[in-house]
């Protein structure tokens, strides 16, 4: 029982970094009807660079700040520059796009700071804690990434719901032309989302680096498990994305833990997105899209 | 009345095919300008024209200045407002979200006071504030995405088909709301009608658009007694 228990807490904890990616991925999809395979290769350089400004002095949380803010603009960097001029390609087009983004982040992480495994400082392991909260079962690191994946989700949904900004955002996302009717300049809000989705996945990069280690692909293996989160929430919803990344956390943890064993996890995965397809493609809270012909 | 928009030679294509082959009109400021014609004659296009919402070659020019090659929303941010055909509602947004993105572009304080005095022209829109637009009634759809238009206090309001697909009673409803809105904020306004006899009692001046062309032109009254227009379009 105790040992379920440990099991569906550090679920909830690496269910918190799923969401954060999957929502990063939700929310690219809502406005452009793709899904960035690259989201994973960018919060791994973003990782990268977090490690070279503690290396060369930074103290962690300006770092941290540094990093998110350094992730941003190279998300609106992106947008602007490589997929601006992809806006009316087709499909198959955008997909070799993001398939080459994810090796070329892939390749530079590699490039720049080394194929080694490399630790990752924690903010939140002091020299002497290790003693662990609620009766050792919650490390703080743990505990700490959680609260950290939550304030974050809380501020990208108070930023939505409740400023001009977001509003602005989500309208171009759901309806361009009628947003530039109201004068919304809708080619900036998918540049800004782009932002936003890098930073968020920079964050959630910098919180898992300490639990799996860092190396250029540090998160393969996590972005298999948000789309698979994504999908369980509905890929058009972004509160499903956030639920779904921490159904998914739990899925893993007890699935790997009493059913297919820590080596055959990442499988746990590919079923769930094997099962949603199958059982209800739309998702939990996803709508189903009728088209009208 | 002086001019507050003008198109000379105005041609618009959708990628190979051309829909408005040289067109001039002017609308007056103040006024009201009624654009009709049958199905497929072009004004739609012809609005979307003015917003760059399709490639054109000619000249427009608004309030003096040349429009034409702009971006819709730099158009938008000019002061016209485009009430778009299909209404253009943010289907999955509230209505009072709706109604804040009418004001996007403003950045003033006075927004709130804006949307009550809107709900003195649609009070219906008030009780809907907190529901999603996408389940409001046709009607209400319309009234909203008028409403949407004066929230950027435009100085001139394009409406496409404001009749489209709404039951009679609605439909003068609508009508009449706009001849408050004329009146109370000496809005201009060009309207696209396929029901020529409303749009004709509302409006100052009028053209008639035939396949791309303008086919006549003139004051409202005198359009409305044609022998031609009224055996055309109006029935009688």
């Amino acid at each position: 029982m105790a040992g379920l228990l440990h099991q569906i807490l550090s679920g909830l904890a690496s269910g918190g970094i799923y969401a954060s990616v999957a929502l990063a991925l939700v929310m690219i999809y809502q406005a452009t009807h793709h899904v960035n395979f690259a989201q994973g290769e960018m919060a791994t350089f973003s990782t990268f660079i977090a490690l070279a400004l503690i290396h060369a002095g930074l103290p962690y949380w300006i770092a941290f700040f540094a990093t998110v803010v350094i992730s941003f603009a190279i998300g609106v960097a992106i947008e602007r520059l490589l997929l601006r001029p992809m806006a009316d390609a087709p499909v198959l087009s955008s997909v070799g796009v993001f398939i080459g983004l994810l090796l070329i982040f892939n390749a530079c992480s590699g490039w720049f700071f080394g194929y080694t495994i490399k630790r990752f400082p924690s903010p939140f392991e002091g020299s002497g804690g290790h003693g662990g909260f609620l009766g050792g079962y919650v490390s703080p690191h743990e505990l700490g990434s959680t609260a950290v994946t939550l304030v974050m989700l809380l501020g990208v949904y108070l930023f939505f719901r409740h400023t001009r900004l977001g509003l602005a955002m989500r309208a171009a996302a759901y309806n361009p032309v009628s947003s530039r009717l109201v004068g919304i300049r809708v080619g900036w809000m998918l540049a800004l989302g782009w932002g936003l989705a890098a930073a968020i996945g920079a964050v959630a990069g910098m919180m898992i680096a300490p639990i799996v280690f860092l190396d250029p692909n540090m998160m393969g293996g996590i972005l298999l498990y948000a789309f698979a989160a994504a999908l369980l929430g509905g890929i058009a919803n972004p509160l499903g994305a956030v639920i779904g990344g921490f159904a998914v956390g739990i899925i893993e943890n007890v699935g790997g833990a009493y059913i297919v064993g820590p080596e055959l996890k990442l499988t746990l995965a590919l079923a769930v997105i094997a099962a949603v397809l199958v059982i209800k493609p739309s998702g939990l809270l996803g709508r189903t899209v009728v088209g009208r012909v | 009345m002086p001019t507050l928009l003008e198109a000379r030679a105005l041609r618009a294509t959708y990628g190979a095919g051309e829909v408005l082959h040289g067109i001039d009109f002017v609308v007056d400021d103040g006024g009201v300008t009624a654009l009709l014609g049958a199905n497929g004659a072009g004004k739609t296009t012809t609005l979307r024209a003015i917003c760059g919402m399709v490639q054109t070659v000619g000249e427009i020019t608004f309030g003096g200045a040349r429009i034409d090659g702009l971006a819709t929303e730099e158009i938008v941010r000019r002061g016209i407002a485009h009430v778009p055909d299909g209404r253009g509602t943010f289907m999955e947004l509230s209505v009072e979200e709706n109604l804040r993105l009418g004001a996007y572009t403003r950045r003033d304080r006075s927004i709130g006071a804006d949307i009550e005095r809107v709900f003195g022209y649609f009070p219906r829109l008030r009780e809907r504030l907190p529901q999603q637009a996408g389940t409001l009634s046709g009607g209400e759809q319309q009234m909203l995405a008028i409403a949407r238009a004066l929230l950027s206090r435009p100085r001139l309001l394009l409406l496409d088909e404001p009749s489209f697909g709404l039951a009679p009673l609605v439909v003068r409803e609508i009508f009449a709301i706009m001849g408050r809105i004329r009146e109370t904020d000496g809005m201009s306004i060009l309207v696209v009608e396929q029901s020529a006899s409303l749009a004709l009692a509302l409006a100052d001046r009028a053209y008639l658009l035939e396949t791309g062309r303008i086919a006549i032109a003139g004051p409202a009254a005198e359009i409305g007694r044609d022998e031609q227009v009224r055996r055309a379009y109006l029935g009688y």
